[in-house]
């Protein structure tokens, strides 16, 4: 395989839901979760998908696991396109891909060991027949992920959160995939595991070559982990460039917003500090406003903004933005 | 400035299967009128248990306050008759809890919360209430507030939520508001907005606020004051400047470094504060946070430091190494 192709390529996925019109006969809507989003990811890169809730973020991850049916769009992993395989072609492709969860209690089984939940996809993937073997490889992957040993014999209720969240990971790299999807991975954590659990994901991206998407709302984590980064706001990217060129010179006032709104640890630093407070809230996916989603609450809008989809656009090599004013 | 709430060597434990948790152990620390001052830690340390122990809602059998006085404008409410206790909460003392959605009832109409407390609380009428109700939906920030006093809590998204618990908890002109995670359930944007609206009206009605939260970059804009907790114990305590600038216990230094800041240069590596927190059913005699500290000596492991004052202003650290760990900081500092 080339290997400058990329390792995943999101084309103009569209994924609606349709609500209403069940039992009680309300009035059936679509919502447009994710409407019309492209991006790729190189091998071994980390791309951070920011946004706040209901933006689409998780949506797009769960389309691209295949856990959702695309209503529109493809999605090329390794040069094929998952949303023509069925469910047969498809296993051995969920293998290589991976997630990580927000809440690493409701994730894993609560009877079973941390032993047997590792075990698990190595037995239904038949990737290690033997039980002796499988004991032998639970061990190393919770050598891999900072446990001991004796956590195998552990459950999930017995660990704290950073433990647990240490359980899903080695869960996810089991089975030796090459991306890991990793959503809001450590906003239920501890501030002071959440560090810990970042090192370690970059410690394991490093050792296994693997491939990060890595859906948060928290700024400053994902500057510190990804490589480049989108912007998604009520089911489109807004933006999307490297992490410099994001973080340095943001072209999109949502943004802007978002990044103004990030508090920071320093209260001399914050009172001189100048904050786009946003107005308003996110719009409904049900009803979405017309021309840009974002004109209601932005603070820069012309009339223009709310006749004209704007296209996301290179404004500056490598860098696009979806604002007609940008 | 006066001081208006006084809380002295409060301890509350819960009786857990594993044994006792004293959840709150010994702590004191004050609020003066009109300021607004912030109880930072994390989970299981003792943060939120504090205040709801100031409002006496620990839950009997299993938890109980066994030590200590809350002194709100000179009188300990731990020993107020529960009549009395019921004319302070809600009326003097209002809380804000971090889950909109849990603490409003769902199948009472928002007017109806919001009249309620005022009706038995100030004693007017039903019409009065309803007018007084409308003014504080729009003090809050929620526009057409006669169409939204019909609505119910599901028609109001996260952050109008929120706007509403705030207007809940201002309606009897409290002077203090105990606000528990208040934002931390809500998306960036609107979590700016109604920390910018709890300043503002903080200000503005002279109300005091004690802010419990996980996240030190949250308060670093709005409190007075810090107080930092750790295992059921304040460790350090100073004005928001000071403790930010000058920490002087090694877990708050460890919680501003661990995490990641968008006005600093991206670290290649972040900073963690190793190992877990500890399980208070097994604190020995020594400092809670010995294990994780980068910085402890042989005393700590056998001897409980206690609050003692660094410098001037009412910073107070619990640490035996707290006068070397500036220098310490600075050796870290020059090896890396």
């Amino acid at each position: 395989m080339n290997d400058d192709a990329p390792l995943l390529e999101v084309r103009n996925l569209v994924k609606h839901f349709h609500v209403g019109g069940g039992l009680f006969g309300g009035r059936a809507g679509v919502v447009r979760a994710v409407d019309d989003v492209s991006f790729s990811i190189r091998r071994g890169e980390t791309l951070g998908l920011v946004g706040e809730s209901g933006c689409g973020k998780t949506t797009t991850g769960r389309c691209i696991l295949q856990l959702e049916r695309p209503t529109r769009g493809q999605i090329v992993f390794e040069g094929r396109d998952l949303t023509t395989l069925g469910e047969d072609e498809l296993r051995p492709v969920r293998r290589k891909m991976q997630v990580i969860f927000q809440d690493p209690y409701s994730s894993l089984n609560p009877r079973m060991t941390v032993g047997q939940i590792i075990a698990e996809p190595l037995a239904v993937h038949g990737i290690v027949p033997d039980p002796a073997q499988r004991a032998a490889r639970v061990r190393e992957l919770l050598g891999h992920v900072g446990l001991l040993p004796q956590h195998a014999r552990r459950y999930p209720h017995q660990l704290s959160g950073g433990q647990r969240q240490r359980v899903g990971i080695a869960r996810a790299l089991a089975v030796e995939p090459a991306l890991i999807i990793c959503d809001e991975p450590v906003s239920a954590l501890d501030v002071s595991i959440q560090a810990q659990i970042i090192n370690l994901l970059e410690d394991l991206q490093a050792q296994f070559g693997l491939t990060y998407l890595f859906v948060a709302h928290d700024l400053s984590v994902v500057r510190h982990i990804s490589d480049r980064v989108a912007v998604m706001y009520l089911g489109k990217i807004v933006e999307i460039t490297d992490r410099k060129s994001l973080y340095d010179a943001p072209l999109h006032p949502y943004t802007k917003a978002l990044l103004s709104a990030v508090p920071i640890p320093d209260p001399a630093l914050e009172a001189q500090r100048e904050r786009v407070v946003l107005g308003g809230e996110v719009p409904s996916a049900l009803n979405p406003p017309s021309g840009c989603v974002f004109h209601p609450r932005c603070p820069i809008a012309v009339d223009r903004c709310r006749g004209e989809v704007p296209e996301l656009r290179e404004i500056r090599p490598g860098h696009r933005a979806a604002c007609i004013l940008a | 400035m006066g001081v208006l709430l006084e809380v002295e060597n409060l301890t509350t434990e819960f009786v857990t299967r594993g044994g006792v948790v004293r959840a709150a152990d010994g702590v004191s620390w004050d609020v003066g009128e009109g300021e607004t001052v912030a109880l930072v830690g994390e989970s299981g340390c003792g943060k939120s248990v504090s205040a709801l122990s100031i409002m006496r809602l620990v839950a009997p059998p299993a938890g109980r306050i066994v030590g200590g006085r809350v002194l709100f404008k000179g009188r300990d409410l731990l020993a107020l008759s529960d009549e009395a206790m019921r004319q302070i909460r809600g009326r003097e003392i209002a809380m804000i809890f971090q889950e909109p959605m849990t603490s409003l009832n769902p199948v009472l109409s928002i007017g109806r919360q919001l009249t309620e407390g005022l009706e038995i609380h100030l004693g007017i009428t039903p019409r009065e209430a309803r007018q007084r109700a409308g003014e504080l939906l729009a003090m809050v920030g929620i526009p057409d507030s006669e169409r939204r006093l019909g609505q119910y809590p599901h028609q109001f998204s996260g952050g109008m939520r929120q706007r509403m618990m705030i207007a809940m908890a201002l309606a009897c002109n409290p002077s203090l508001i105990l606000a528990d995670e208040p934002t931390t359930a809500l998306d960036v944007t609107i979590q700016a907005q109604i920390l910018e609206l709890m300043k503002d009206l903080s200000r503005r009605l002279a109300v005091a606020m004690l802010i419990i939260t996980h996240n030190l970059g949250v308060v670093a804009r709005y409190a007075d004051r810090v107080n930092v907790m750790y295992a059921g114990r304040i460790v350090e305590r100073g004005t928001a400047r000071e403790l930010y600038a000058n920490p002087r216990h090694p877990y708050t230094l460890g919680l501003l470094r661990s995490v990641p800041r968008l006005d600093e240069p991206r670290r290649a590596r972040l900073d963690p504060i190793e190992g877990q927190p500890p399980d208070l059913t097994r604190l020995g005699a020594g400092c809670a946070f010995a294990p994780r500290c980068a910085f402890q000596v042989a005393r700590c492991a056998v001897e409980r430091p206690r609050l003692v004052p660094i410098g001037g202003g009412g910073h107070v650290s619990a640490c035996w190494e707290a006068a070397n760990l500036d220098r310490a900081v600075a050796r870290s500092g020059a090896a890396t």
